[in-house]
């Protein structure tokens, strides 16, 4: 039935091929199109902020390292942080394979705004260069936090460009998240039901809500700070009875739902990951989804947790502290129908499974730290240690960026038409999940043992764990370099890849890949659940 | 449509009694209430201008949800810290 | 009514379209509400921990112009209510009076705001210039220098105001819009505007009338 080869994506009529000029491509409003701009300007983010990191890691190989000076280490780990949150992890996920596939998900031939989300491109690359620029040219040394009265007052450096950037980058945040609540809410084809919808769409919705609710208020944090550097207004000025701690009280308002910002989409992606890996219905849909919700929800709780010892009074930190614990419950659960969906599953370990396994892993290894650094007791001692590094890099990069892997292993052929070899996708995740655990599981002995985070320099009994660390970080980088490798090179050799080449569930996979412009010939009806196996097609079939 | 634009008077009639109101309080002689009064009296006017100029009366429930999210919102920043402020 | 309104990409119907445009305003309108509540939340912080300094500022606020301000941007938004009104039934012409009527009484406030920050100056309270009046010292000078955010940012807002209403005036006016099939680009410009004043209803109590 299939006996003739398959159509290669460039003799099919898709999105990719609906006209070739820079024109077509920059004053695009098709969704596909955009997300495809986005994934290459945060890949440049990231590949800056990785050079952030391999200073950082480069100067701690020893303890009295002289790579950089003490305040060149300063400005090192501000342009890892401030590149690596707002230029990469914020929009990895959300401007790339949720605005790639949202549309599609839900039935539709297009966000509720197009031209919208064009402008958030624009308004995303216009910040992150500028805010580049000046990391750059000299750069800012008061960490991605800045902390009042040190940025205000005293620091040298370019405060003000870094700020203007991020304010700028924030816009496109939350022109983003108002275009995804608005599509979900309006744009589902007939019989898309919301308890229908594909779990990735569930924990973009809540991340939207985050995204439109929080983003604002680091807008007005950061035009204080503004403020008070540029016109030398008092606002969080102790001398003259301002309050620093306020400014941390509004920064974290914004910056800790900010990382459910960073983990909602990729649990998203894990949930999508498992069921189409695991062949099987997931466990708990509602539970799943009301988790994202949530966790949305309490996450905006829980922002003192990074004041406990920063003068807060100790009755609103064990406030804080209790909320903090309330808000691992709906992860846990989360972890627990993941575990679930896959017991008794027909488990094919191909790379998108890998990944997503990684990300269970590593986020519940994290998360059980995140935990521990709840308690005001034990944070009393661990707080601003590599402990902290270490929890953080294990949901951030263990999670979140191995839930942004596995959605490129899932989606590639959907996006590209082309197949890439799953022997070196499952090469890469073993290899990442290697790396990655030979980096950031030192760190954590490290905090626990007292090493203080944001220092250049260290006691010699540190060294060896350090190294160690280092190690593991030149094998994160070969690791990470491996995808763009056979990814790129899949895009003229890979195999061409049909509609479904996973055999999973979902509206995308009805669609050619790539898929046409305008997504649906005619929007579908939908009268099946979502997760609706086992399909009625065989695996891999057309 | 003369009946509409009449409620839109009616409104506009209401919002300036309000501010004659919220005037009127702070030289009265209400001490520490006059902030609660005020705040009040504040929130009875943008309630008047989301309700019939903002024509929230004739959106469904979404909207209207949407419109008056940021009010919890804003309530939890301000409930929180305050905890904190209050008790150092 | 309906053959005027054009379909956009990727919608459906028309009902649909117009929902989504609403429910896209709101959103925004939401997030314009976080940004100017948080400072509003920190001026409330201030004001609990510094009562008497706070005071002591507001007292040095023009509250009359304050108060008069406030009178007009009520007044600009019966007018721009009225005009949305007005296209709702196709009317043309009331429609770009009422809006511009508005943006009228809209240059009114801004010009009172001028001349408020000039007697602001001349009272010595502008941060940078100027001979610094003994008020800005001490917890006093926290309060006036949010005052003066907080206006600046509403400022801004109310000139993007006028250029929105503007723009839909023009275009009602012109004919390139269609009343009252296309009157959603009135009905958004309208909520924009009004959410604009509502922001000034809080301001006004919170900075002028703080005065204990």
């Amino acid at each position: 039935m299939t006996a003739l080869p398959l159509q290669t994506p460039e003799e099919r009529v898709s999105y990719l091929n609906a006209g070739h000029t820079l024109r077509s491509w920059f004053l695009t409003t098709d969704h596909k199109r955009i997300a495809i701009l986005y994934l290459v300007a945060i890949t440049g983010f990231f590949a800056v902020a990785a050079v952030g990191a391999a200073l950082i890691r480069l100067q701690l190989m020893t303890p009295t390292g002289e790579l950089l000076s003490h305040e060149g280490y300063n400005r090192a780990f501000t342009l890892h942080g401030v590149v690596m949150v707002w230029f990469f992890l914020i929009p990895s996920i959300p401007n790339t394979f949720g605005n790639f596939l949202i549309p599609l998900m839900i039935g539709a031939k297009d966000l509720a705004f197009p031209r919208l989300n064009l402008a958030s491109w624009y308004i995303f690359v216009g910040g992150g260069i500028f805010t580049l620029y000046a990391l750059i040219a000299g750069g800012v040394d008061t960490g991605w936090t800045f902390y009042t009265p040190l940025s205000t007052m005293y620091a040298n450096g370019h405060v003000l460009a870094v700020i203007a950037g991020i304010t700028i980058a924030g816009f496109s945040s939350i022109l983003t998240g108002l275009n995804f609540i608005v599509t979900v809410h309006k744009l589902r084809a007939p019989g898309m039901t919301w308890g229908r919808l594909p779990l990735f769409v569930w924990s973009h919705y809540a991340t939207s809500v985050i995204l439109v609710l929080a983003t604002p208020v680091l807008a007005m944090t950061l035009i204080l700070l503004f403020a008070e550097r540029a016109l030398r207004l008092a606002i969080f000025d102790p001398s003259i009875g301002g309050d620093p701690l306020l400014f941390q009280h509004l920064f974290w308002f914004y910056s800790h739902p900010a990382v459910y910002i960073m983990i909602l989409p990729a649990m998203g992606v894990v949930s999508e990951l498992v069921t189409a890996g695991a062949r099987k219905r997931v466990f708990g849909y509602w539970f799943v989804a009301c988790a994202s919700l949530a966790i949305a929800g309490v996450g905006f709780l829980v922002w003192g947790h990074h004041m406990f010892v920063s003068g807060q009074s100790p009755y609103a930190g064990a406030i804080f502290s209790f909320l903090s614990l309330a808000v691992a419950v709906p992860s846990a659960v989360k972890v627990y129908n993941w575990t679930a969906t896959l017991y008794k599953g027909e488990v094919v370990l191909d790379p998108p499974l890998l990944y997503g396994m990684a990300f269970v892993g590593l986020f519940t290894i994290g998360g059980l730290s995140g935990l521990m650094l709840a308690l005001l007791a034990i944070d009393e001692h661990v707080h601003d240690t590599y402990f902290v590094v270490a929890h953080f890099h294990y949901i951030m990069v263990g999670g979140a960026v191995s839930g942004f892997l596995g959605a490129a292993h899932f989606w590639w052929p959907k996006i590209t038409g082309r197949m890439y070899p799953l022997v070196w996708g499952r090469i890469s995740a073993g290899l990442i999940f290697l790396g990655f655990n030979l980096t950031f599981f030192p760190q954590y002995l490290l905090g626990y043992l007292g090493m203080p985070r944001r220092y250049p320099t260290y006691p010699p009994e540190f060294q060896a764990l350090n190294v160690l660390s280092s190690a593991g970080a030149s094998v994160l980088f070969v690791a990470y370099v491996l995808p763009l490798v056979y990814f790129t090179w899949s895009l003229r050799n890979g195999r061409a890849a049909g509609a479904n080449p996973w055999g999973a569930s979902g509206l995308e996979w009805t669609t050619p890949s790539p898929p046409p412009k305008h997504n649906f010939e005619q929007i579908p009806v939908v009268d099946r659940p979502a997760y609706d196996y086992p399909l009625t097609r065989a695996r891999g079939d057309e | 449509m003369p009946r509409q634009a009449l409620t839109l008077v009616g409104v506009w009639v209401a919002l300036m009694a309000l501010l004659a109101t919220t005037i009127a309080a702070t030289f009265g002689p209400f001490g520490a209430w006059k902030a609660a009064i005020n705040l009040s009296v504040a929130f009875c006017k943008a309630g008047l201008i989301f309700w019939v100029f903002m024509h929230l009366r004739e959106q469904r429930g979404i909207a209207r949800v949407v419109a008056l999210s940021f009010l919890l919102w804003l309530a939890i920043l301000m409930g929180l810290t305050l905890a904190d402020v209050l008790s150092r | 009514m309906s053959e005027y309104v054009t379909l956009r990409e990727p919608y459906a119907a028309r009902r649909q379209q117009s929902d989504a445009d609403f429910l896209g305003m709101y959103v925004f309108l939401a997030t314009e509400a976080m940004l100017f509540g948080a400072l509003m939340c920190l001026t409330f912080l201030y004001r609990t921990q510094h009562p008497q300094a706070s005071a002591l500022a507001a007292q040095h606020m023009q509250l009359w112009i304050g108060a008069a301000n406030t009178g007009i941007l009520l007044t600009s938004s019966l007018f721009v209510a009225l005009g949305v009104l007005a296209a709702r039934h196709g009317q043309r012409r009331t429609t770009a009076g009422m809006l511009a009527g508005a943006m009228a009484l809209g240059v009114v406030f801004l010009t009172l705001k001028g001349i408020e920050y000039g007697l602001d100056y001349r009272d010595g309270l502008m941060p940078v210039i100027g001979h610094p009046s003994p008020v800005r010292q001490g917890p006093a000078g926290l309060f006036i220098d949010l005052y003066f955010v907080a206006t600046a940012l509403h400022a801004l807002h109310m000139i993007v105001g006028l250029v929105v209403l503007g723009t839909a005036a023009t275009l009602v006016l012109r004919g390139a819009k269609r009343l009252p099939g296309q009157a959603v680009v009135v009905e958004m410009s309208g909520l924009y505007w009004h959410f604009v004043d509502v922001v000034w209803v809080f301001l006004f109590p919170i900075f002028y009338l703080a005065r204990g």
